[in-house]
């Protein structure tokens, strides 16, 4: 596989990777909703700002990232922000993966729906209401899709046991 | 059972005032067509559908949350349930994905022999597609065909893994086992002998005119809605989009095979139609030239901490019945950081993205599954049309609930 070189910082990312598309994009859409930056293993990582990602999902999308491939959360509780949203978006005439990245905090888990930019993330943020709890502001039809519509809880989110009764 | 006219999707369509013409019809969550256990909730004018609302979930298991409590190499048997008529498929993204975590050098029979392995789940997978598609509109004696193939392949994955479907054979740093003996025979016998079943699947369908009424201009998805909703693979293929992950960004030395991505712009279920059997043609070709240039030398990675060693070592050997031990005790630690591999599988994109925090067991472990995203282009497809195309189409995007659902 060979060295890969690993960038960590946003600094590190807007200088080291200033000719990459998706890096010269966000730049010149808006650099301060940038809030950090990550190469490693081959993966660029973008995090914006929680209120930018609509935008930021239009800018890539501009710059020849036309694709949204995944979009899901991690939860990283006990530590604040708990929530992580990650986007993997695709360009399919470059050939080549980028992550977007948004932190939510637990006392108010809410981001902007992107499904006006991708009809397609309609599935992907039903599913992370249902299973994390996160909303999605401007989402046409936000209700659980896994689980019944009278479940309790958000299963994969980590104080929510693996087995056993709740 | 709630009764069914109050259920929240109905009420929906109710207070956005569905008129009175109106008629909601239920299909599924036990309906044959359905592949599975999807429920489609449709409102139709007469016979032709004004909405329609697919309702998932009937199968979820909860599978990203198993992960989380396994150790990494204890996710591997999870990840052929997913989608079961595609287990090599899942086994090698997932492994792909922990082997990016750990920067682990795969060797090159590995690669080969998983490329070997995941083309014939393709096969494996399009036969019971091409079958059961058949069946939905009304060519029932295809299925007979396909399923004779099929038994020959699942036949090939019992000698090689011990399994029929839940193969589970591929493990994070290469492969389980080297193949017995006369493996590789076999598997040329088979592929010999396979192209003229392809020519008999398509003497049986391509030019039956009720076959071909029931798909040309049947389920159309132009190239643009493909994109935006997340359609990918051989659907994606047959709308125009020219995009193939094992060509374009390739894995596990696909860049060393020669091969066509096949691809239609009219989009309809013909041309999807069109599409997978071209590519049951090129998997073909793809075995072919992995039998013929298979390297020599080890099939797992020289990892002595990730790998289990040898049977004969640990039982000789205090090292590695030492790792043996630490691995089946303690799994393997892999260092912190977040990946996202993705892989062309039978239904289209795959992706797994693997979180670590670098202790033994995967912080998060999501999976991109191609029938997930597709299922959402089956409004798209059927509004407008008859209420029987609805049939058509679902079987025309090949979805696996088991993987929508995981």
């Amino acid at each position: 596989m060979g060295e890969l070189k690993t960038l960590a910082g946003k600094a590190a990312v807007l200088e080291g990777l200033a000719d990459h598309p998706a890096v010269k994009a966000l730049a010149a859409w808006n650099q301060a909703a940038v809030e950090d930056g990550k190469f490693d293993r081959g993966e660029l990582t973008l995090t914006i700002a929680r209120e930018q990602i609509r935008a930021a999902c239009e800018a890539v999308r501009k710059a020849g990232y036309n694709f949204l491939e995944d979009l899901t959360a991690v939860d990283w509780y006990p530590s604040s922000p708990r929530f992580q949203l990650s986007y993997q978006i695709l360009s399919h005439s470059l050939k080549q993966y980028i992550r977007l990245r948004v932190m939510v905090d637990e006392a108010d888990p809410a981001v902007n729906s992107i499904t006006s930019v991708w009809p397609g993330a309609d599935f992907y943020e039903r599913e992370i209401f249902d299973l994390f709890g996160v909303r999605f502001e401007g989402h046409p039809n936000l209700r659980r899709i896994m689980l019944p519509d009278d479940w309790k809880g958000h299963p994969l989110r980590k104080d929510y046991p693996v087995e056993g009764y709740r | 059972m709630p009764d069914l006219a109050e259920l929240p999707v109905i009420e929906a369509m109710k207070a956005e005032g569905t008129t009175e013409r109106h008629m909601v019809l239920n299909m599924g969550p036990q309906h044959p067509s359905t592949h599975g256990v999807l429920r489609v909730v449709l409102e139709i004018d007469g016979e032709i559908v004004v909405r329609l609302v697919s309702e998932i979930g009937y199968l979820h298991t909860g599978i990203e949350k198993t992960c989380e409590a396994k150790f990494y190499q204890q996710v591997v048997p999870l990840t052929d349930r997913i989608d079961y008529l595609s287990p090599m498929a899942n086994n090698l993204c997932y492994c792909l994905a922990v082997e990016k975590l750990l920067q682990l050098e795969i060797p090159p029979r590995a690669q080969w022999i998983r490329v070997l392995l995941t083309e014939l789940t393709r096969l494996n997978s399009h036969l019971v597609w091409l079958g059961t598609h058949a069946m939905d509109v009304g060519a029932l004696t295809l299925l007979l065909y396909t399923f004779r193939e099929r038994e020959d392949i699942l036949r090939i994955f019992e000698d090689v893994a011990g399994q029929r479907m839940m193969t589970s054979y591929f493990r994070i740093g290469g492969l389980a086992l080297e193949p017995p003996l006369g493996f590789f025979d076999r598997v040329d016998a088979f592929i010999r002998g396979f192209p003229e079943k392809i020519d008999e699947y398509s003497n049986l369908l391509t030019g039956n005119p009720i076959f071909m009424n029931r798909l040309k201009g049947v389920g159309v998805l132009s190239a643009a809605d493909a994109i935006a909703l997340g359609v990918t693979g051989a659907n994606m293929r047959g709308s125009g989009v020219d995009f193939d992950v094992r060509r374009d960004i390739p894995y596990s030395s696909y860049e060393k095979f020669d091969f066509k991505v096949p691809v239609s712009t009219v989009g309809d279920c013909w041309a999807r139609y069109e599409v997978r059997l071209e590519e049951m043609r090129q998997s073909v070709n793809i075995v072919r030239q992995a039998l013929q240039g298979m390297p020599e030398g080890p099939i797992k990675a020289d990892a002595p901490k990730i790998v289990l060693p040898d049977r004969e070592k640990m039982k000789t050997e205090m090292e590695a019945l030492i790792h043996h031990f630490k691995i089946v005790t303690e799994g393997f630690a892999v260092p912190a950081g977040e990946v996202y591999q993705a892989i062309e599988s039978p239904r289209g994109q795959m992706g797994y993205y693997v979180v670590s925090d670098g202790t033994a067991k995967p912080w998060r472990v999501h999976m991109r599954n191609p029938s997930f995203a597709s299922l959402q282009a089956l409004e798209t497809m059927c509004k407008g049309r008859m209420l029987s195309d609805v049939v058509a189409a679902i079987g025309s995007i090949d979805i696996v609930l088991g993987e929508i659902d995981r």
